[in-house]
């Protein structure tokens, strides 16, 4: 935790025209950081990822990226970021080689060390092969990694990833998930994507965005603890009788899914795991499944969304 | 920077098909009317021959050769310049140059002089035609450099322009027509003053006119006047393309 801090978001809104996409967002990552950006489709995600990489200007607020501020001293900021924006900036008529140059080059590595410097790249993200083919040719993924590949090529302390994984294959997703942990050992990466399991994957925090508002800035220990709701879920080869479970101590109500499901609520204070568990051996019920019930993303924004509505009430 | 990003435009234009079917189709149109107007000058060779003070071959090839590569071209410009930032915005690469180390005066910069480089390749490519007259006979070399310094101006000009127009849209064929209307709106500017002395009448639509700024450089006459002009119409187009991206960062 002690690391440097790479960027440094101070209350940055952005408006298109009178519609705000992100309102007073700060937050801060640091050296050797994956930090996950979760949120649903027009969350403000992307919009965020633009005014970090200077392709948007905030409308208010201001962005230090390695201790530059993104307005006043651009070049040195922008020196210090690597970009894969949702559509891999891609020129499809260049070889895979003849673009990773024209990176290097833009990004102001001096001649003598862009081969090494594109060499490199393409190790580290699977691309060895793929030099001298057309970009046009390559399959989605490999276009994405091609992209990932000019984010990473100058090394930067950061690089920003806009939904990396999105249209790839399962394998192609765990190995950009692999290649994205790599990264974070010495880059700070920051990620964005609209699916959670991904983020549990892959990073150390992450920030929750809804309509705009950062709801969540946590660990992600702290994440785990959110999608813990209070209920379970168990089902039965015979159909249990809900009364005796509804008298279990800590219950507080019991709904039949089907004739051999359940879903309990009860009191985070007290769980009837082991209850329900002794319950249904003694009765025979023949029990097969039991399962404390993980949250969506969906139901955690509402989750989350609500509890920040209670407190910005509590506090006005 | 800059040559990097010009570099990269040149050769982009000519790994498409677009670069090569332009300069083939130009060379064409022009060496037809060229090879026509020798011998136009061919049949006219004896009469000429019994004047006084009679034109020289340069004067009476030259002059038409520079005006029908200028409507040529006033045609051609717009479609060479219309993908330079239509195209990028519209493929979403244009987050590649803008996340880049790189000044918005550098790109829009890197992508004039790319599109410039293939412009005074075309320019070569008419220069040779005059040229190949040195192999049968004299033709007089300073007039012929103040031509084509008045059609590299007038091209630089094109670019300028449909620079601006790319930037404006994201859809290559809207900046390819913009570009072409308001070029040739500079062009015709003129005909409502009627006459090249119109500037000294206080005609000022005409004195803005593209046209009456090459037609000196035609006749051989270089004028700081009118190459002034040129550079201003490049640097206000080139600004304003510049401006242009800024506010795209800024607005959205």
């Amino acid at each position: 935790m002690n690391d440097p801090v790479l960027v440094e978001v101070q209350n940055v809104s952005r408006y298109y025209g009178e519609r705000p996409a992100i309102r007073d967002v700060s937050f801060t990552i640091r050296r050797g950081e994956v930090l996950g950006f979760l949120g649903p489709n027009g969350a403000g995600k992307t919009t965020t990822m633009q005014v970090l990489s200077g392709n948007l200007a905030p409308s208010s607020g201001r962005v230090l990226i390695d201790g530059h501020d993104l307005l006043d001293d651009p070049r040195a900021a922008k020196a210090a970021i690597g970009y894969l924006p949702e559509n891999p900036p891609l020129y499809r008529e260049l070889t895979v080689d003849e673009y990773l140059d024209y990176c290097a080059a833009l990004n102001r590595i001096p001649k003598p060390q862009r081969r090494e410097a594109r060499e490199t790249a393409k190790a580290r993200c699977g691309l060895k092969d793929a030099g001298r083919r057309l970009i046009g040719n390559l399959s989605k993924g490999f276009q994405q990694r091609v992209g990932i590949a000019q984010a990473i090529i100058h090394l930067p302390p950061l690089v920003i990833l806009d939904e990396p994984t999105v249209g790839l294959d399962p394998i192609q997703i765990r190995e950009i998930r692999n290649l994205i942990r790599e990264l974070g050992r010495d880059h700070g990466v920051i990620l964005s994507t609209h699916i959670l399991p991904e983020v549990q994957a892959t990073c150390d925090r992450v920030q929750i965005i809804h309509k705009g508002r950062l709801v969540l800035n946590d660990s992600i220990e702290a994440l785990a603890h959110h999608l813990k709701s209070a209920t379970l879920v168990a089902g039965f080869r015979q159909a249990p009788d809900i009364a005796r479970l509804q008298a279990l101590p800590g219950v507080t109500a019991v709904q039949a899914e089907d004739e051999s499901r359940v879903r309990i609520f009860f009191d985070p204070a007290l769980d009837p795991t082991d209850a329900v568990v002794r319950l249904a051996t003694d009765a025979g019920w023949g029990l097969h499944e039991i399962a404390p019930e993980k949250l969506s993303l969906e139901e955690l924004f509402v989750e989350l969304t609500a509890s920040t509505g209670n407190t910005t009430e509590a506090a006005a | 920077m800059i040559f990097t990003i010009a570099l990269r435009e040149l050769r982009t234009l000519f790994l498409s098909p677009l670069a090569w079917s332009i300069l083939a189709v130009v060379q064409l149109i022009l060496a037809f009317l060229f090879l026509a107007r020798v011998e136009l000058y061919q049949i006219y060779q004896p009469q000429l021959a019994a004047l006084d003070n009679a034109p020289g071959v340069t004067e009476i090839i030259l002059p038409d050769l520079l005006g029908n590569a200028a409507i040529v071209l006033l045609l051609v410009v717009p479609l060479l310049t219309m993908r330079l930032v239509a195209e990028e915005r519209r493929n979403k690469t244009l987050a590649l140059l803008l996340s880049a180390p790189v000044s918005m005066s550098e790109i829009v910069l890197g992508k004039y002089l790319g599109v410039l480089g293939f412009l005074f390749i075309v320019l070569a490519l008419i220069a040779l035609m005059p040229l190949s007259l040195l192999l049968g006979g004299g033709i007089d070399l300073g007039l012929m450099l103040a031509g084509f310094l008045g059609l590299a101006f007038l091209l630089a000009g094109f670019a300028a322009v449909g620079l601006f127009m790319s930037t404006l849209t994201q859809h290559p064929t809207v900046a390819a027509i913009a570009t072409f209307g308001a070029l040739l709106l500079f062009w015709v500017l003129d005909w409502s003053g009627k006459g090249a002395d119109a500037a000294a009448q206080g005609n000022w639509l005409a004195y803005l006119s593209l046209f009456n700024h090459y037609k000196p450089f035609m006749e051989g006459l270089f004028s700081s006047a009118d190459a002034v002009y040129h550079v201003l119409l490049i640097a206000t187009f080139l600004v304003l393309s510049i401006r242009r991206l800024d506010a795209d960062r800024l607005a959205g």
